[in-house]
């Protein structure tokens, strides 16, 4: 106990008279009396019990001897209106102050707060669960792109001159300048990495020329056409995402629509046929880096030299291993195109939409191309090629 | 303009019936219809989020309603395609094509054309650059979007929009971005743009300065719900309805109550009862801040007691901020410098309220 918790000394006025309530009842009215003080720092009675046994048809609200009040009585009297409401019965407040009257009138209309909404915080299962249901729609999304992709293509094979052909062309150049020196520099680097993992191994057994082998065929069947994929998936698929995110979020694709221009037609078909054309011809590209990159460290480490480790290769790697790896790359640019773009023209009105957009291409693009190579993979282990 | 920018053209009638539209758990129309004359330039006025933008958008058809129809000239036009409507629309932040010039911009309806109804390059050089003369633009057909100003960019922007000739002009916010002063030239201009070439025009605005000045008849809209319809006039001076009133121009709210077929502000009586009104009835009195008479108060002068909280020179007039005495109510006035200079009002000063003319509303939802 210190001394400012003591009680305040005599002479200061802290002290008030108690609200008081009192309940009667005149025919088949119930009158109910407020009184004293109702201040927020004391305690104030309650309508509990208020009404008792009484079968009152209608309630009136008289002041006797009230001295100061506060929003405890308004609350107090706002709780009585509304139980009367509820219970269809008549509330009269006629006989107190005019002040207390104007502040009733305002708060009446005002509805009690709802709690608030729990966000934020989920589960991590809520989480999942609502990544899933993001995942279906994001699924029927690209369906339904794809359905008015290839109706659009058919349009465009009909009238071949109607197509934006200078518009691809642009593309296909913006998409091999982007990606060459990065998947020049990726696929040889994955070749000298195959080369050194397979080395360790065949080198115990004294079949160090076996690496031409292994690395030959593990780029042309599957490194080559899917490094070169994820990294237009990084490259153009983004940056379709976020043009046309960019276009969307600055209305200029509503009013490409408005001036009677399908933006499937106009932007996205385009892009989609330049990146599906350019595919095969980066993952050719990244065929050769990668060999070489075996080549090299055969020839600096190994001591293969590289006229052998040719041969070797020329031997191992048939037309069959190379032209499958060069179909697949034509899907996956295709699954490329379609993630920048579908994502691109989904964006969100804002700008941290196209950001969002981006990065959802990047991901979607490299997910449907880790599927497709899972399918081909399948179809070609059924078809023994 | 030559009959070559749209000028003969005949607007389109646009009738909207019973449109409803949801999003998740939001409202964002509610069974709103509302009759687009040809020929008219109405506005479609709201604070935001009251769904104007909505309505607008499914006009064009850029959103689907989830009940309800929209009529282009008697034809159900509410499952059709945007491409298929043949509206102008205008955007708030302009979507101007960035990588084209100008005249690539306007020009870009026409030539995206199919071969068969392509106007032929003189006709599109022609056409583009009578729209530019008609924008007032006509030096700028090089230049690309970025080195324009705001104004200049819109102008394009609507050049762009007239030039594939629509039946319907929607201009969503138009002036939304621009600077107060800009904003002001840019809608006489539409005015008189509108007089010239008569085209169906709906606009968008949460402006009621700009509603009321630029529009033929102005659409007052409120969370999904259609207030009013009505010409300027009809809408300032016989508001629907106390949101309405508030909407266009601020009211200052006063506790009164109606006795004997008459209001009663405090000790004032007054105009504007109408006999709908309950008697006996405490009810809100609504009055424009420029329409209180303000005397000083002294012995024997009537009226409603107030002191003066602060005193705010705005421009040409002078903002009171004042209190009522019997309900503690704040009451913002509005006085013309010359009136002021007379009364040479202080802050604690005591003043007396009489207001020129009253509105009481009998269904009053507003707090």
């Amino acid at each position: 106990m210190t001394a400012r918790q003591q009680l305040p000394e005599a002479g200061t006025e802290l002290r008030t008279a108690t609200a008081k309530l009192e309940t009667g009842q005149s025919g088949s009215e119930c009158l109910v009396k407020v009184g004293g003080d109702w201040r927020l720092s004391e305690p104030v009675p309650s309508w509990t019990g208020v009404l008792g046994e009484k079968t009152a048809t209608s309630m009136r609200v008289v002041p006797e001897g009230l001295g100061k009040w506060d929003t405890t009585l308004v609350l107090f009297l706002v709780h009585g209106q509304a139980w009367c409401a509820k219970s269809k019965k008549d509330f009269h407040v006629e006989a107190l102050p005019k002040n207390l009257q104007a502040l009733l009138r305002q708060v009446a209309g005002i509805s009690e707060p709802k709690p608030m909404a729990k966000t934020d915080v989920k589960s991590t299962w809520g989480l999942a669960g609502d990544m899933a249901k993001m995942w279906a729609s994001h699924a029927m999304e690209m369906v339904s792109f794809i359905g008015e992709c290839t109706l659009g293509f058919m349009d465009a094979a009909k009238k071949p001159r109607q197509f934006r052909w200078m518009d691809c062309l642009f593309e296909m150049q913006q998409c091999w300048a982007t990606s060459l020196p990065i998947v020049s520099v990726v696929s040889f680097l994955v070749g000298v990495i195959l080369a050194f993992q397979a080395a360790i191994q065949l080198r115990q057994f004294g079949a160090a020329i076996f690496v031409a082998d292994l690395v030959g065929l593990a780029v042309v069947r599957e490194m080559g056409p899917m490094m070169a994929a994820v990294i237009v998936a990084g490259g153009t698929g983004a940056g379709f995402a976020a043009q046309l995110g960019n276009m969307k979020v600055g209305e200029e694709i509503d009013a490409l629509e408005t001036l009677g221009v399908s933006a499937v037609d106009f932007l996205a078909l385009p892009r989609l046929l330049a990146v599906t054309l350019m595919m095969p011809v980066l993952a050719a590209y990244a065929n050769v880096l990668g060999v070489l990159g075996g080549m090299f460290v055969s020839a600096t480490m190994l001591d293969i030299p590289a006229a052998a480790y040719w041969i070797e290769t020329q031997a191992s790697v048939g037309v069959l291993d190379v032209t499958t790896g060069l179909i697949k790359s034509l899907f996956f640019g295709l699954a490329v195109g379609l993630a920048g773009c579908l994502r691109g023209m989904k964006c969100e009105r804002s700008a941290a939409g196209v950001g969002a957009a981006t990065s959802s291409a990047v991901v979607t693009g490299v997910m449907l191309i880790i599927l497709a190579d899972a399918l081909f993979g399948t179809i070609f282990n059924v078809l023994r090629i | 303009m030559e009959g070559k920018t749209g000028s003969n053209q005949p607007g389109m009638k646009i009738e909207i019936k019973n449109i409803t539209k949801r999003f998740g758990a939001f409202t964002a129309l509610d069974n709103v219809s509302l009759d687009f004359p040809s020929g008219d330039l109405v506005a479609l006025l709201g604070p935001s989020g009251c769904g104007k933008t909505t309505l607008l958008r499914i006009i064009a058809g850029m959103e689907t309603p989830d009940s309800g129809e929209v009529l282009f000239d008697g034809e159900d036009a509410t499952r059709r395609n945007v491409r298929e409507r043949h509206v102008g629309l205008v955007f708030q932040h302009y979507a101007l094509f960035r990588h084209m010039s100008v005249f690539e911009n306007v020009a870009f309806g026409l030539r995206v054309r199919p071969r068969e109804d392509r106007p032929s390059k003189e006709e599109i050089r022609e056409r583009v650059h009578g729209l530019l003369k008609l924008v007032q633009l006509d030096g700028l057909a090089a230049r690309y979007p970025t080195q324009l100003s705001g104004g200049q960019r819109q102008r394009v922007a609507l050049a762009r929009a007239l030039a594939v000739q629509p039946k319907l002009l929607l201009l969503d916010e138009p002036f939304g971005a621009l600077d107060a002063k800009v904003r002001k030239e840019l809608r006489r201009w539409l005015r008189l743009l509108h007089d010239e070439i008569h085209i169906t025009s709906i606009f968008v605005t949460h402006d009621q300065e700009e509603a009321l000045e630029v529009a033929d008849r102005v659409a007052v809209l409120n969370t999904g719900k259609l207030e009013q319809v009505g010409t300027p006039d009809d809408v300032y001076q016989r508001p629907a309805n106390a949101f309405v009133y508030n909407f266009l121009g601020s009211g200052v709210r006063l506790a009164g109550c109606i006795k004997g077929g008459r209001l009663r502000v405090g000790s004032l009586t007054l105009d504007g009862a109408e006999a709908s009104h309950r008697e006996d009835q405490e009810t809100v009195v609504y009055v424009r801040p420029h329409d209180f008479q303000v005397e000083r108060s002294y012995d024997g002068a009537t009226g409603i007691g107030a002191f003066v909280a602060r005193v705010l020179p705005v421009g040409p007039v002078v903002r009171l901020e004042l209190f009522r005495y019997d309900t503690a109510e704040f009451i913002e006035v509005e006085l013309t410098r010359e009136r002021f200079d007379e009364l040479g009002l202080q802050p604690a000063d005591i003043v007396r309220l009489k207001p020129k003319s009253a509105r009481v509303f009998t269904e009053d939802y507003s707090i």
